[in-house]
């Protein structure tokens, strides 16, 4: 089987000298081009150090991740990033950031208007337009949040990571950048692991929920597939019985069967 | 003894307040209220001087021992500064050119400092080993007074002049090298990360993650440096003799002119206000947190 990008057999363990805590093992996950996997699990279980060996941030220790049959064992722009606090470096403006890395994927592919053009479409997708001349630290955490998005697609990855994009926002920033998020992979397409602690933006926006076990030594619990038509809306998902089954799948898997360890004690 | 310095000036800012509400009436209660918000600004510290200025009156006039009253000094400040940009050879210039030349090596030793002090810090910043290898000489090296390298200058260079940039710039380096690491060690992870993600090689990573992260952290550090090297040129000058404001208040002294090093010491607090507040904006020029 030929999976576009396939996680196999990865586990880490940190510290392996002085106190070896496992933080995950034997991890196994396929996922096809174009898919849009997310991955929920309680505070902890190791989604981000996930991610990151993905990205090729952590090295695992076991196992190893291949995109396109090449092992994955560098962070690269073909798996770019949206950081969970954004990371948008504060000496460049909104325009700066973006540029910084269509300049680094494409210098040496396009030429200086080309680039230009490409910065302010990727800007333009996320609706962030009319800030581009502003310092991160002069527009608001969701518009932030929207140029780290616009930073990543515009390196045109072969694989978006998402670690929580929208965490710190509030429900109605939330809900708009969800509805943005949709609306571009409906036209994109990309192949897309995003990691949320909200279970209804895992059943809006995946194809795929992927549910983790607690930790230390965490693993893939379960893996829920999402039938719902693509080109989803919000409004009419409210009544939906699918969408419904499938929150309620993913709230039993969390609450009833993988209670954080802190909750039994309370 | 206390109560009296501190009722005057009080009198003294009660009647600057009532004054122009009586003369205009109509806008009082406006000007009132200006007059609360720049109260604290302009009247405490007016009062502070005048507390100063009385206790120093009454020093010159009851203890005497050679402090010049205030007139005296005063009139010796005009006489200096009427004149700064006089020069009948080197043992009479004016005070202009004292400071000019006081400045002129600090800024020599301060650029040194700088110069070697910012690849040394990122240098120490970016690799444990270095940090582990120097930051013990470090330790032992920066609470030594400065003036204590002067002999090894003279040693070493057989010139006062190079000497006593010599001095400024061992006292410079150490503030620089240790902010700029600092700085260096206190770059985000997720900057780091960002950097990994779009591949930036070493250059790159110097121009847009490293200078910029840390510029604040370096000027910061530079700041410091400036302030005390302001301070130790007076000293060293005082040691090593030439032009300089330090060997023009040690001259004065050998002249027994004490209005003349009262007046050098506001002179020289001036100037150091000015290199501070010029660092300052250009600190907050460069501070992108700032914005
Ligand atoms: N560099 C590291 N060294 C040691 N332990 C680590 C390191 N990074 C993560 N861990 C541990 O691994 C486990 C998983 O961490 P991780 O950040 O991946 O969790 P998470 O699922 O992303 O949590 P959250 O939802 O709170 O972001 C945690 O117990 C954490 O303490
Ligand atoms: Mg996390």
């Amino acid at each position: 089987m030929s999976a576009y990008l396939s996680i196999e057999g990865v586990g880490i363990t940190f510290n392996p000298r002085k106190s070896p805590t496992p933080a995950l093992v034997g991890v196994d996950l396929k996922i096809a081009k174009g898919e849009f996997v997310s991955i929920i699990g309680h505070s902890g279980c190791g989604k981000s150090t996930l991610l990151n060996i993905v990205a090729g941030l952590l090295k695992p220790t076991l196992g190893g991740v291949f995109l396109e049959r090449q092992l994955v064992d560098a962070p690269g722009p073909d798996r770019a990033v949206v950081f969970q606090n954004h990371s948008l470096l504060p000496w460049l403006t909104v325009y700066d950031n973006v540029r910084l890395a269509v300049n680094k994927v494409f210098g040496k592919t396009r030429g200086e208007a080309e680039r230009h053009e490409w910065t302010l479409h990727n800007l333009n997708l996320v609706g962030m337009s009319h800030a581009i001349a502003k310092y991160p630290s002069e527009v608001s955490g969701g518009m932030k949040q929207r140029v780290g998005i616009a930073r990543a697609l515009a390196m045109e990855p072969k694989v978006l990571l998402m670690d929580e994009p929208f965490g710190a926002l509030d429900a109605l920033n939330r809900a708009r950048l969800q509805d943005a998020l949709m609306g571009i992979q409906t036209t994109l397409r990309n192949t897309v692991i995003m990691i949320t602690h909200d279970v209804d933006e895992a059943v809006l926006l995946s194809d795929r929920i992927v549910m983790m076990t607690n930790g230390p030594a965490a693993t893939i619990g379960e893996v829920l597939d999402i039938p719902l038509d693509r080109a989803r809306k919000r409004l009419d998902l409210a009544d939906d019985t699918t969408y419904a089954h499938c929150r309620g799948e993913v709230l039993r898997f969390l609450y009833a069967r993988h209670r954080p360890a802190d909750a039994d004690a309370a | 003894m206390t109560s009296v310095p501190v009722d005057e000036p009080t009198n003294t800012s009660m009647s600057q307040t009532e004054s122009p509400i009586a003369i205009a009436p109509s806008a009082a209660s406006r000007l009132r209220e200006r007059l609360f918000q720049v109260l604290p600004d302009i009247v405490l510290p007016v009062i502070t001087l005048l507390v100063v200025l009385l206790v120093w009156h009454l020093i010159a006039t009851n203890l005497g021992g050679g402090i010049p009253g205030i007139g005296e000094t005063w009139e010796r400040g005009v006489e200096l500064l009427s004149d700064p940009f006089h020069s009948n050879g080197p043992n009479d210039m004016g005070i202009f050119w004292q400071v000019l030349y006081s400045l002129g090596r600090v800024m020599a030793g301060f650029t040194l400092a700088a110069l070697v002090g910012v690849p040394v810090g990122f240098l120490m910043g970016s690799s444990a080993i270095f940090r582990k290898g120097w930051a013990p000489l470090i330790q032992i090296l920066r609470p030594v007074s400065p003036l204590a390298w002067l002999p090894i200058g003279l040693l070493l260079f057989r010139a006062v002049d190079p000497s006593a940039i010599f001095v400024i710039f061992i006292t410079s380096i150490w503030p620089i090298i240790l902010n700029t690491s600092a700085g260096v060690v206190a770059i985000p992870n997720d900057y780091r990360n960002v950097a990994a993600v779009l591949r930036l090689n070493r250059i790159e990573m110097v121009r847009h993650i490293l200078l910029p992260a840390t510029l604040p952290h370096v000027l910061t550090g530079m700041r410091l440096s400036l302030g005390i090297a302001w301070m130790v040129i007076v000293a060293a000058e005082m040691l090593t003799g030439g032009i300089g404001i330090g060997f023009f208040v040690w001259d004065e002294w050998n002249n027994l002119n004490v209005s003349s090093i009262i007046v050098a010491i506001i002179i020289i607090g001036v100037v150091g206000i000015i290199l501070d507040l010029g660092m300052n904006m250009i600190q907050r020029r460069f501070d992108h947190s700032q914005r």
